[in-house]
């Protein structure tokens, strides 16, 4: 059996093993992510939501999902 | 009375008292709060979600943006470039356009670091955002924001959560003399007396988040605000009566016995 293999990125500051080849919507799902209540930022980026599936993960991605919290 | 209502980047709001959701001891007791005080806006910051807790509550399970303005706001930024970056994150949630934008300079005081809070409005507004802007009570600052497109002018009472009430009375109507704009007090009200006083100044509305949410009872806290807003509103629209050094009888003098 092929191993699968795996790169290293961040997410939310923390630094996360994950299947290479994999695109940002499929693993936002994996994390099971509430998309209309958040945005995403890739490398500093904001991604329209339409456009997830589209962005493959690279080795060293750095990803922000933000949301509302109670605030002043 | 009832056709006052105050109107925000052509919207019209039900309500002049708006409601920071920061600080509460639960979700729940906000919720309870924001109902109660009857604010048709509530500002709310944007963080990171917590990928690990999926549990946790989301406040908007508990206020729905709906039927509540939710207004992003850019709280805990020291500089233009993270302001301009939460707000382009909080567009994207859902596409909110009206902002508050609030730019710090110091960590102990909370003073607005006008420069960047300048520059940064200058951007939005370009962006087409609508950008109430949290400043200094300096009326020049208040003109230069106005010309760079602001929606609202937001002076602070004083320093934020420090409850000390309206520092700079005089300031204050300087600034709602020189301007159309919403002119909305945030930060530093301590007690429900302070909106009264700031909506008798002539200010549009008040923006209330520690003074409510910090009080021995918030859930009271919260109807006193609002009646105090209402009461200072309706006081100011009235027409005050002239301040005499000496006294006025209030019965005739007539048939006197």
């Amino acid at each position: 059996m092929k191993k699968i293999k795996k790169i290293k990125i961040k997410i939310n500051g923390n630094f996360r093993l994950i299947n290479s080849n994999i695109n940002l919507l499929n693993l936002l799902k994996s994390l099971k992510i509430p998309f209309k209540k958040v945005a995403i930022e890739l490398n500093q980026e904001i991604i329209d939501k339409k456009k997830l599936n589209k962005k493959i993960l690279k080795k060293g991605d750095k990803i922000e999902i933000v949301h509302f919290i109670g605030g002043g | 009375m009832k056709k006052d209502k105050l109107i925000i980047a052509n919207k019209n709001f039900k309500s002049r008292l708006i409601v920071g959701t920061g600080k509460y001891k639960s979700m729940i007791e906000c919720a309870k709060a924001v109902k109660i005080s009857g604010a048709s806006i509530v500002t709310v910051a944007v963080r990171r979600v917590n990928i690990t807790d999926k549990k946790k509550a989301l406040l908007m399970d508990y206020i729905d943006p709906k039927k509540i303005t939710y207004l992003p706001n850019t709280a805990g930024c020291f500089n233009s470039k993270d302001a301009l970056r939460t707000l382009r994150l909080a567009r994207e949630i859902g596409g909110w356009k009206l902002v508050k934008l609030e730019v710090l300079g110091d960590k102990k005081n909370l003073f607005p670091e006008m420069i960047e809070t300048l520059k940064s409005t200058e951007v939005l507004s370009k962006e087409g955002f609508k950008v109430m802007v949290y400043c200094n009570d300096d009326p020049l600052m208040a003109k230069r924001l106005e010309d760079s497109g602001a929606c609202a002018i937001m002076p602070l009472a004083a320093p934020i959560g420090s409850g000390l009430g309206i520092q700079n009375k005089t300031n204050i109507r300087i600034i709602r003399k020189q301007t159309k704009l919403p002119l909305i007090i945030d930060a530093g009200l301590g007690q429900a007396s302070d909106a009264t006083i700031a909506m008798e100044l002539g200010c549009d509305g008040v923006l209330v988040n520690t003074a409510i949410a910090k009080a021995k009872k918030p859930l009271h806290m919260a109807l006193a605000f609002k009646n105090a807003v209402i009461a200072g509103r309706q006081s100011y629209l009235s027409g005050r009566i002239q301040k005499n050094l000496m006294g006025s009888a209030s019965s005739p003098k007539k048939g006197i016995i």
